[in-house]
């Protein structure tokens, strides 16, 4: 049994003999192409366009696919689609070639009509991607290989949107009654919960939630064959048992590393860690706009103080963070916001080192005896969320804030944010767009209809908002862009975040395997390559 | 004066040398004759002492966030840390926190949820034990039917329940001191059906025995036969239910904490110590994990083999 | 005798209406289910029309109703989370845990109550008191960390046992899918079974040992030996068996705090069960999985009940006395 070798985490000669034969039956035998591979959590479903979530996508990405896709480095690479381009007559309307050949699992050919059906579906509630074709006016395909999207107005960045939804096959979906997603309030299960039918590079060959999810390699895929054959993946929540699982030659590649282990880790013979930046913010931030906040114990709102907000900044030690908190696998910055999104600057990266005896100052300059206050925080949604918190409690009460932590799991935590019941808060935020304006939108701009939803600091600045609003239809990017780095201009002077860093991903495997670290964390195991 | 003294005398000293014989005769001589005891006895004394002196005893308040330094976070055990030289003698946690200080806070905490736990626990249990016991028919029933709803639910969600309940109607000031009560609540809360079904079903045994029959015939209060006859006679599966129960109060609150309910992990107890500690298990920052254990362990261990010894003393068969 | 069960199953039906009222109030304490449902680009106008959809908007009472009349006809909805039909997730978990409680627990009884008669009939031997120290031990750390410092040593350093999940498993029929038929699902089994069962299993021994003691001591067993019994007749014919009444409640009743229990073990060995769905639930605040989940813990709770009363009267005949004077 060759499993024992490859992993090298091998002891002596004496046990390995008593190890293989107890390990021979609990590890499914690894020839070259087989993968296992386990993170935090399982997908939801395996439907396209149910979900807009993370783990959901990543496993989909595997059997289905989209029109353009993400490449490592941000950018987007062609995939379904050849081509695409915004209409030479109409600056409403974006043109996708579609690619021919394509064939779908169960051998229906890939056509314009199924890449309409599927955005259609994708746009329709209760879709989980319609809010990422809101703009959406109608879909039509031109031929068999040409669709156009049709949006309410210009729309530069609308392809930015596409690399999460799927295309799948209208004929299969009417055969199966699933024209539309599932619908969590019909109260039957949607077939394309659990079977799927789509173009992707993998087939799927049994699934168990949450246990054991088996893919095989599709013969017929049009791109050139992976090298592995057959994916194993399986969800191990506990940080603990998944470390384990990878060091004792269980699993093959383990994606969700504690950072606490990465070291260990590294250090292990047979075990190798790849890490890079995620696009994924962390950051606090508080509401700086009421007359009075419910959970302190001054007569005002300290946050609505520019020299409250700038003592925060200057209390926030964001490089003891990355040191201790995060075991330097961390990117600490002033800004809000990844630097491979498109808006990000040199300067507002850059962060003061901090200033006590200033920010102390600051404080008591407002209250001589200081202020107290609660401070929200989820326990299990971002890397060592709680512990960041725990953190900042600490340096805060050293400028005479006296900063009372509430930490909780994130179904308590987000609705806080959402219905504004919190004065002081942690938030992670991606931007699958790659672009600021899916922050300002979110974030900024003042909480009306699509617009603000997380925008817990009860911010608003109609000068602003105009300018937000008009980033969607801007079609000349350089104007665009200028308008963008005013936008952030105000947003840092008015200090609406502390931002505590940029997170950072790390996967582990077993050595001899090859895969690069996504800064959206959906590793695609085409990319595998073995030594 | 002579003729009013006697009565004050015997008024006080009649209970007084009751218990000073009970201590002096049996279980002191039974204490002293078992060595078991004695140092399970010696080893629950020192931590419940250090935990009641913590604030005396400890170097560093660890509850006061403005005394922490995160850059002294992961120190080792009497090495000085790398960046502020800082040494400590069973190192710092994650968050720069003394871990000996620590343990004693949390110790505090731990040992104060645990008592009240089973203090609350076994009061509930007994007392609806008895009545259930006794009365038998239609209480008995709703109670034993109480008790099946109540341990239909896993103390996990008691807990959540209990929280989110106290969410809603304690003021965000008070919060954190109500944490603990509210995690008392919930362990005993989820606790009390064990002593309540124990009990019940020994009363239910007592109950048809000729001594208690003979004494009803007489004409003795319920509650006077209870108290006397039957209580008596339950006390030794109770207790040992109940010894377990005070490490199993603790550990339970280490349990909740590991599935995020608890106490404020600014103000850890052992069990959250151990939570964190855990996850430092492959990385190598071992005293996080082993010092709070090792002292959680010691503490449950006496306890319990203080319970085994004191159960035996007790019962006068076993002598 | 049937007049007793019919009533037991009457009261066990109000027993089912009250766990789903109470589990069904606390569930908006829990969180909401819209935040765990909708990405992040969701607008309060579609949260509000989704959180309408499901009902969540519409009075207690009437969601309540809803549910029971829903579930009386064995459906629990979809789950939120993993959008399949509630009573077929749940059913193909049950008999993961069920396999790892019931293995546990009946280890937990047999060394149980086999280290109980020993250490009661030797109470003063070092084998004994070893005995009585160490199985301590096992419950005076928190069984998550157990838990993982058996994967540590066992999984990690000896490579001996797997760390998670339930090895390789076989279909029996079309609902039962076991692991107890193939090699690596009983090596999975073992560290699980040890993390669960430690507790239950000094809890039965210690409560073995208590009793036997009282036991012996007893009048009636010191006759038999004066009737020149042999010890083993004594000890087995009288005194064990004279031990079981508050045994076999506490043991009835641990089976079920087993499987509430095997929530922990669940989770740290990554154990396919409902415990471990039940955890995930409650982060993502699943309503349907949540309620479905609860309804049937207590259902085991109360058929647990039932046959421990039963036994009851079986094993004491002086309580059928009791139980026909209750009756008026």
């Amino acid at each position: 049994m060759s499993f024992m070798t490859k992993t090298g985490t091998l002891r002596t000669a004496l046990m390995a003999g008593v190890a293989t034969a107890a390990m021979a039956f609990t590890s499914v035998p690894t020839d070259a192409e087989t993968l296992r591979w386990a993170r935090v959590g399982d997908a939801l479903t395996l439907d396209p366009h149910s979900q807009n979530e993370g783990p959901t996508h990543t496993l989909n990405h595997h059997i289905y696919e989209t029109l353009v896709g993400r490449a490592v480095d941000g950018t987007l690479t062609p995939r379904l689609a050849t081509d695409w381009y915004i209409h030479d007559e109409d600056d409403t309307v974006w043109v996708f070639e579609i690619r021919e050949g394509v064939t779908f699992h169960e051998g229906q050919e890939l056509t314009a009509h199924d890449v309409v059906f599927s955005l259609d579906r994708a746009r329709t509630p209760p879709s989980g991607m319609a809010a990422l074709h809101a703009a959406v006016e109608e879909v039509t395909a031109v031929d068999d290989y040409t669709v156009h999207v049709r949006l309410a107005g210009p729309a530069p960045l609308y392809v930015q949107n596409l690399t999460n939804t799927f295309v799948m096959s209208r004929e299969w979906a009417e055969e199966h009654g699933t024209e539309t997603a599932p619908n969590f309030a019909a109260g039957e299960e949607a077939y394309s919960v659990r079977n799927t039918n789509g173009t992707g590079p993998y087939m799927l060959v049994e699934r168990e939630a949450e246990e054991r999810t088996v893919l095989r390699v599709f013969e017929g895929h049009w791109d050139d064959a992976p090298q592995v054959t057959e994916i194993i993946y399986t969800p191990i929540s506990e940080a603990a048992t998944r470390v384990s699982a990878l060091l004792s030659g269980e699993v093959d590649i383990v994606q969700d590393v504690p950072v606490q282990d990465i070291a260990r880790l590294e250090q292990t013979d047979g075990v190798s860690v790849v890490r890079g930046p995620e696009n994924r913010n962390i950051f606090f931030s508080y509401d700086m706009t009421s007359e009075t906040l419910a959970s302190t114990n001054v007569d005002d709102n300290p946050f609505a103080h520019p020299e409250i907000r700038e003592a925060m900044a200057l209390a926030l030690d964001r490089d003891a963070i990355r040191q201790v908190v995060m075991r330097g696998e961390s990117q600490p910055s002033a800004a809000p916001l990844p630097p491979f999104v498109n808006g990000w600057t040199e300067e507002m990266h850059a962060y003061d080192a901090p200033d006590i005896e200033r920010a102390s100052e600051l404080v008591s300059g407002i209250y001589p005896n200081g202020f107290s206050v609660d401070l929200h925080c989820p326990n299990d949604r971002y890397l060592n969320d709680e512990a960041i918190c725990q953190a900042l409690v600490g340096m805060l009460g050293r400028i005479g804030m006296n900063v009372n932590l509430v930490s909780q799991t994130r179904s308590l935590h987000f609705p806080l944010i959402e219905n504004w019941e919190t004065d002081f808060y942690l938030l992670g935020w991606g931007v699958p767009t790659f672009d600021s304006q899916y922050v300002f939108d979110f974030l900024v701009h003042t909480r009306e209809g699509a617009y603000g939803a997380f925008n817990g600091t009860r911010y608003s600045n109609a000068e602003l908002d105009a300018m937000i609003q008009s980033l969607a239809t801007e079609t000349d990017l350089e104007a665009r862009d200028a308008t963008i780095a005013a936008i952030w201009d105000q947003v840092m002077e008015d200090r609406i975040f502390l931002n505590v860093h940029n997170q950072m991903l790390a996967y582990a495997m077993r050595d001899g395997i090859n895969l690069d670290v996504h800064p959206e964390n959906q590793p695609r195991m085409t990319s595998v390559t073995f030594d | 004066m002579a003729e009013t003294d006697p009565t004050i005398d015997t008024s006080q000293i009649k209970p007084r040398s009751r218990l000073y014989r009970m201590w002096d005769s049996d279980i002191a001589y039974s204490f002293r004759t078992s060595p078991v005891a004695m140092l399970a006895g010696l080893v629950s004394v020192i931590i419940i002492a250090a935990a009641v002196l913590a604030p005396w005893l400890a170097p560093y308040n660890p509850y006061d966030p403005g005394q922490l330094n995160l850059m002294d976070g992961f120190t080792p055990p009497m090495e000085p840390n790398q960046f502020t030289g800082n040494v400590y003698w069973l190192g710092a946690d994650n968050q720069g926190r003394d871990v000996f200080s620590t343990i004693l806070y949390g110790a505090r905490i731990s040992l104060f949820v645990g008592f009240m736990a089973v203090l609350f626990a076994m009061t509930l249990g007994i007392t609806l034990g008895l009545i259930a016991g006794w009365r038998g028919g239609w209480l008995d029933s709703l109670l034993m039917r109480v008790a099946d709803v109540q341990l239909s639910f896993p103390s996990i969600l008691i807990a959540l329940l209990i929280f989110g309940v106290a969410r809603g109607f304690i003021p965000p000031a008070y919060r954190e001191t109500m944490a603990i009560w509210v995690l008392i609540v919930a362990i005993g809360l989820s606790d009390w059906v064990q002593y309540a079904r124990v009990v019940r079903g020994a009363t239910m045994v007592e109950k048809s025995k000729e001594y208690v029959q003979a004494a009803r015939v007489i004409g003795s209060h319920p509650v006077k036969i209870l108290v006397r006859h039957i209580l008596p006679n339950v006390m030794g599966p109770v207790l040992v239910i109940a010894t377990i129960g005070l490490a199993l109060a603790i550990i339970a609150e280490a349990t909740l904490s590991f599935l995020g309910v608890g106490v404020p992990p600014t103000q850890p107890s052992l069990g959250t110590l151990i939570r964190i500690g855990q996850g430092f298990l492959f990385s190598g920052e071992w005293w996080i994990l082993l010092f709070p254990s090792v002292t959680l362990l010691a503490l449950a261990l006496s306890v319990n083999l203080l319970g085994d010894w004191l159960r035996d003393a007790l019962n006068p068969r076993l002598r | 005798m049937i007049a007793f069960i019919i009533r037991r199953l009457l009261q066990s039906l109000i027993v089912m209406l009250a766990v789903a009222l109470v589990s069904f109030s606390l569930f908006r304490f829990v969180g909401d289910p819209i935040a765990s449902m909708v990405g992040q680009e969701a607008t309060l106008a579609e949260r509000e029309a989704l959180r309408q959809q499901l009902g969540l908007n519409d009075p207690f009472v009437m969601q309540f109703l809803g549910f029971i009349g829903r579930a009386i006809q064995g459906d629990f909805g979809i789950s939120y989370r993993l959008q399949q039909p509630v009573m077929e997730l749940i059913l193909s978990r049950l008999p993961a845990t069920l396999e790892l409680a019931l293995i546990s627990g009946f280890f937990a009884f047999v060394f149980g109550v086999a280290f109980g008669v020993y250490t009661a009939l030797n109470r003063r031997g070092w084998l004994s008191n070893s005995i009585m120290t160490l199985s301590l031990i096992g419950v005076s750390l928190p069984t998550f960390l157990i838990g993982v410092l058996l994967i540590w040593v066992f999984a990690v350093e000896l490579q001996w046992l797997p760390s998670f999940g339930r090895g390789e498993t076989v279909w029996i029929g079309d609902w039962w899918r076991t692991g107890l038929l193939t090699h690596s699902g009983r090596v999975s089994l073992i560290l699980p079974a040890i993390t669960l069962g430690l507790y239950q299993m000094t809890l039965i021994m210690r409560l073995v040992r208590a009793e036997m003691l009282e036991v012996l001591r007893a009048d009636y067993i010191k006759f038999a030996r004066a009737r020149g019994l042999s010890n083993r007749a004594v000890n087995f014919g009288h005194a064990l068996k004279n031990t079981m009444v508050p045994v076999i409640t506490i043991t009835g009743l641990q089976l079920g705090s087993i499987i509430a229990f095997a929530i922990i073990t669940e989770t740290v060995f990554q154990w396919p069960g409902v415990g471990a769905l039940f955890i995930r639930s409650v982060q993502f605040v699943d309503v349907p999985v949540m309620a479905a989940y609860l309804m049937l813990i207590a259902l085991i709770f109360v058929v647990i009940n039932l046959i421990v009363d039963l036994l009851y009267y079986v094993v004491d005949p002086r309580l059928r006395v009791d139980r026909a004077s209750a009756r008026h």
